[in-house]
């Protein structure tokens, strides 16, 4: 399907910044996003993730730095490379005076796509979104997970190389989550690039190929879910919950030679070892306790911080 | 599937061509307010209000003089309400224009679609006065048939105006001030409902700035079968209303949306 060489770089990102009335919102970044991977834009509210995006999309203006998407340099003028590219924005704008198939059609035509090729197209697309049965439903009666499969399948009608999404699965149920996760997995297999930005670090683990963890406009780090998961914190977790967790971390554990994070009523236990902790626990008969491996949640937090971001 | 790069200045048919598709599923109830108001303007008001005239205005029925300003007036209200309501709907509150904008179709694109949209909705309204007139006896020439490309340019006209009010609109309560301030001003003050020759000095020479008043002039004597006088004047007016107006909308929605 693609013509240029597999290793080339779909997006190229350096020393990108924006401000709104003088604050820094991107902050001097660089992203390189390989041609057939997934990537991931991680980051809380504010972080800059839907900015760039717009960015990359020549919908927001680039104060300096250098921006290139499928070699060509972006500007507010490049909208021509958007003949190559979908998007999937964090809010549903799907025409709700038409129907599934009406809202297709009509998005191909600001393609300048229409005849036989596009009807066929359009057939695969709602087979893809498992929409061929509402293909005449209009928009009020589709759920929330219906709305985002038919706004993923109207994203595809160029076949584009690149598919841009912003929070695909924010408000939809595990079902409905699982469903397009699966959707975005076949995409990937079939030769597209994806980038997402997701607060699901569930998500991005098994979705992407590597990821970038943003805040206050700045990239912290970059890797694949695994190597920031082994780089940046420790291999297990033990969550110890309860009203007395302050009283027995003071009395089991008075040398910290752990690190510890208290959220609420649990105390996170970060260690190499889990070992003694658990015998500790099970021998203070603290019962109230989970251990598991460290994951993508664990680095970000780590990385962003517990503060709420609103 | 091949994918073919746009023609440029066709650019805004398929926007064109979304608002047309969405209006004919909307007809019923669009053709009963364009066809609805103006018979009721024209049985209660002219002939009405007209009864009791007693005299000829500028030498026609009251009636004949009141449908040629109601198909002026009406380009104007159709265009200001899409150009307006419609099309803020659009903008702020369906995010139509941003899903565009992830499609390959710039700020410009849309914008000049919208003005030749609410130019075509007028034609639309101008057709259905014209018909309802007509089937009352009150168009006896053939020539009126041109009013209708030049509703297009009225429509054109105001929809350049209210898509300026778009641009810096933050809810739908602020074009009030533009209907009360202007729209409103221009309708009771511009010819529509009576020649505007016995009013104060200052009144007519506001009426002259504004375009309703070159849309009438250009109108009415269409609508009467007679060719009408400063046709380049009128015409131009109207014109430089759109090419002031429709370069500050598109600067101003680019502004908005493209931060």
């Amino acid at each position: 399907m693609n013509t240029t060489k597999p290793t080339d770089s779909v997006v190229n990102i350096k020393a990108l910044c924006k401000s709104y009335a003088g604050q820094r919102v991107v902050d001097d970044i660089d992203l390189q996003v390989q041609r057939g991977e997934c990537f991931g834009l991680l980051g809380p509210n504010g972080a800059g993730k839907t900015t760039t995006l717009r960015m990359m999309l020549g919908m927001t203006p680039v104060d300096s730095g250098e921006l290139k998407l499928l070699g060509q340099l972006i500007s507010p003028r490049s909208h021509q490379i958007r003949q190559r590219i979908g998007v999937v924005p964090q809010m549903d704008n799907l025409d709700p005076d038409f129907s599934v198939i009406e809202n297709l059609l009509t998005y191909a035509s600001y393609f300048n796509l229409s005849g036989k090729a596009v009807s066929q197209r359009i057939q695969d697309l709602l087979e893809f979104a498992h929409l061929t049965q509402k293909a005449d439903a209009q928009i009020d009666s589709l759920s929330g997970g219906m709305k985002r499969r038919l706004t993923l399948a109207r994203a595809l009608i160029n076949d584009p190389e690149l598919l841009i999404l912003d929070e695909p699965t924010t408000g939809l149920d595990p079902q409905a989550r699982q469903h397009i996760w699966q959707r975005l997995r076949e995409l990937r297999h079939s030769g597209h690039t994806l980038i997402l930005t997701t607060h699901y670090m569930e998500e991005a683990q098994r979705l992407c190929d590597r990821i970038a963890i943003m805040d206050h406009g700045k990239v912290i780090v970059q890797g694949s879910p695994q190597e920031l998961i082994e780089t940046h914190t420790e291999p297990h977790v033990i969550e110890v919950m309860g009203e007395d967790v302050e009283r027995w971390q003071q009395q089991f554990l008075p040398n910290n030679l752990l690190r510890l994070e208290m959220l609420g009523e649990s105390l996170f236990i970060y260690t190499e070892d889990e070992k003694p902790v658990i015998e500790e626990l099970c021998k203070s008969n603290h019962q109230d306790f989970i251990h598991r491996r460290a994951n993508l949640e664990d680095v970000f937090l780590k990385m962003t911080g517990r503060d709420l971001r609103e | 599937m091949q994918t073919v790069k746009h023609i440029t200045w066709l650019r805004w048919y398929p926007v064109w061509s979304r608002n047309m598709h969405v209006w004919r599923k909307l007809i019923g109830p669009a053709l009963l307010g364009n066809i609805g108001e103006p018979l009721l303007y024209l049985v209660a008001l002219g002939y009405g209000l007209g009864s009791f005239l007693g005299q000829k205005i500028e030498g026609l029925e009251y009636v004949v003089f009141l449908a040629s300003g109601l198909v002026c007036s009406s380009a104007m209200n159709t265009a200001s309400f899409e150009g307006m309501y419609s099309a803020y709907t659009r903008m702020a509150v369906q995010d139509t224009w941003i899903g565009m904008l992830t499609a390959p179709l710039t700020i410009r694109d849309i914008i000049v679609a919208e003005v030749i949209w609410a130019g075509t909705k007028s034609v639309i309204s101008v057709t259905s006065i014209l018909l309802v007139a007509a089937a009352m006896g009150l168009v006896s020439d053939a020539m009126a048939i041109l009013v209708l490309p030049l509703g297009w340019l009225v429509g054109a006209c105001f929809g350049s105006m209210a898509l300026v009010m778009t641009s810096v609109a933050k809810n739908y309560d602020f074009f009030l001030y533009y209907f009360t301030l202007l729209v409103t001003p221009m309708l009771l003050l511009s010819g529509v409902f009576f020649p505007i020759t016995g009013m104060p000095e200052a009144v007519q020479v506001g009426a002259k700035i504004l375009p309703l008043y070159h849309a009438l002039a250009l109108m009415r004597p269409l609508m009467l079968g007679q060719v009408p006088t400063d046709i380049l004047l009128h015409v131009a007016v109207l014109v430089l209303y759109i090419l002031v107006a429709m370069p500050i909308a598109i600067h101003l929605i680019s502004r908005r949306l493209l931060r």
